[in-house]
């Protein structure tokens, strides 16, 4: 075949790379591989609409058949790639076939990480990161009555709001002291601890989960915590953070960390390799320290890379410079996160958290870093081009209610230079 | 199927029979109609599907919810009357022929 576009992972970021390659003009043919056997589709609804039964799986096809023909990309799913030989600019697929390519970019994403104690893979534990993941989680809720979601991040906690709401029992383990600790201040995390309570949700923070225990007919049972409690339970979801899959990557000879090393353009060292979405690690302008490459799993950051590495592959490289942002759907919480916070950051809160109506700014040497909100979609949005402007405000301006956010842009150096 | 038609930003139009219950952006997206993003995949966190209904259609709708409401405030384009986010108008039979037009810009 003729060389060309080979992209190895078909979710956001290898959909979004091959429709901008094209759209950028890039006229070679498009190879865009998936390993699993759905086109691409949606993923935040997996662990929302999806188990809450408000979308079905068709529902989150991406595009449709005719848009991969009319754009002359080549969709070939249920198709892993096992080796690439760079020397060659070759990478063959676990059948032995081998594919030739001018332009080779990652996209594999990232896994569940497993959860590595006794019993952690009996029969009845559940990962939510693939549709037939969030299909299993869906056939179990219809017939078990309580669950254990060990991981209070947003993966667990989306999944028990889902699982609560259809009337189970659920108890969330979560190791550290706070929920969502990894991600967000005391004070969204206490949001949501409330609200999980109020819904009756077990939360437990603080606890590790020591062994799963199997019943008599060799399902998961029972949690088992450190602290010598047992939680029965008939299923067990598993969310504890992913691992990038830069195997391949390591196994070609390109430098990872814990993710494929990129620039801002999603550039290797090797002038024919791209890497874009969760399995990328790369500098971000709105990071705490801008040269060091961060790894952000989200939409928009693998759109966003996505778009810089064809651009790359369109012969004008634009890097990424979009300000990070990421949501959460839970019960009627919608949280919105704009930048990138640091726990040394100043908080400012505006609104009304007893009401859950609020944002809560993060201000490093007196900027707009870092915003979440909740349930407060347009200071969200503004928030955004708050962090982008760079902007200078004072915490009695954030935290009136009376003061208008949008004179902060009115007022802010037009030309703020990008790190 | 009721047929949506989108004005492009390029001024031509682009007709598509859709689905029941499918949502005006995810049609769009489906069928590679430019100039609608849909960053958030339907979520109702973006405002990057923003579109102007034709008026005649606009009686038809459920009127926006509160989210929707404030992310209006905050469309990139200018919001008028008839702006809405299409991920929140989901298709049924009354909307055979509804026209919606693209906006200039979606960020």
């Amino acid at each position: 075949m003729t060389a060309g576009l080979l992209i190895i992972g078909a979710s956001y970021a290898g959909m979004q790379l091959a429709d901008a390659a094209r759209a950028k003009g890039y006229a070679g043919p498009i190879t865009l591989l998936g390993d699993e056997a759905a086109a691409p589709y949606q993923r935040p609804p997996l662990s929302k609409g999806l188990l809450l039964g408000k979308q079905t799986p068709e529902g989150l096809t991406i595009r449709a058949p005719a848009y991969f023909e009319e754009q002359r990309i080549a969709l070939r799913l249920q198709s892993t790639a096992v080796a690439i030989d760079r020397g060659a600019r070759q990478v063959t697929l676990h059948n032995g076939e081998v594919l030739a390519y001018e332009w080779l970019v990652l996209a594999t994403g990232a896994r569940s990480r497993p959860l590595q104690v006794p019993g952690g893979d009996l029969p009845g534990v559940h990962g939510l990161r693939s549709l037939d993941d969030a299909l299993a989680i869906d056939a179990m809720a219809r017939s078990a009555r309580r669950v254990c979601v060990i991981g209070g991040g947003f993966i667990g906690l989306e999944t028990a709001s889902a699982l609560r709401t259809r009337g189970l029992d659920v108890d969330v383990i979560e190791a550290g002291a706070q929920l969502l600790g990894r991600v967000v201040p005391p004070e969204i995390s206490e949001h949501f601890a409330r609200l999980h309570a109020q819904q009756g949700v077990q939360l437990h923070c603080g606890a590790s989960v020591q062994a799963l225990q199997a019943g008599p007919d060799g399902r998961v049972a029972a949690v088992l915590l450190a602290d010598g409690r047992r939680l029965a339970c008939d299923a067990v979801v598993v969310g504890i953070g992913v691992l990038a899959n830069d195997e391949l990557a390591q196994a070609a000879g390109l430098p990872c960390e814990q993710g494929v090393l990129v620039d801002a353009c999603g550039r290797t060292p090797d002038p024919w390799v791209l890497a874009a979405g969760d399995c990328a690690r790369f500098p971000n302008p709105y990071g705490a320290d801008p040269a060091q490459p961060l790894r952000l799993e989200s939409i928009q950051a693998a759109n966003d890379l996505a778009r810089a590495a064809a651009s790359v592959i369109a012969g004008q490289p634009v890097p990424y410079q979009a300000v990070p942002w990421f949501w959460s759907d839970q019960y009627a919480s919608k949280l919105q996160i704009a930048g990138l916070g640091l726990p040394g950051d100043a908080r400012v809160l505006r609104g009304s958290p007893d009401e859950g109506r609020f944002s809560l700014f993060l201000l490093r040497a007196g900027r707009v870093v870092c915003v979440h909100s909740i349930n407060r979609p347009a200071e969200h949005l503004l928030a955004r081009k708050l962090i982008e402007s760079r902007v200078q405000a004072s915490a009695a301006a954030l935290a009136d209610p009376d003061f208008a956010l949008k004179s902060l842009l009115d007022s802010s150096p037009a030309a703020a230079p990008r790190a | 199927m009721p047929a949506i038609h989108y004005l492009l930003q390029d001024g031509s139009t682009r007709t598509i029979d859709a689905p029941l219950g499918r949502s005006v952006m995810e049609v769009a997206i489906l069928n590679n109609v430019r100039g609608i993003d849909a960053e958030c995949g339907g979520c109702c966190s973006c405002a990057t599907c923003h579109v102007y209904v034709d008026e005649a259609f606009m009686a038809r709708l459920p009127a926006p919810d509160e989210m929707e409401e404030e992310l209006l405030e905050g469309v990139a384009s200018e919001r008028r009357s008839g702006s809405r986010l299409s991920c929140q108008i989901v298709i049924d039979a009354a909307l055979d022929g509804l026209t919606v037009q693209v906006p200039a810009r979606q960020s």
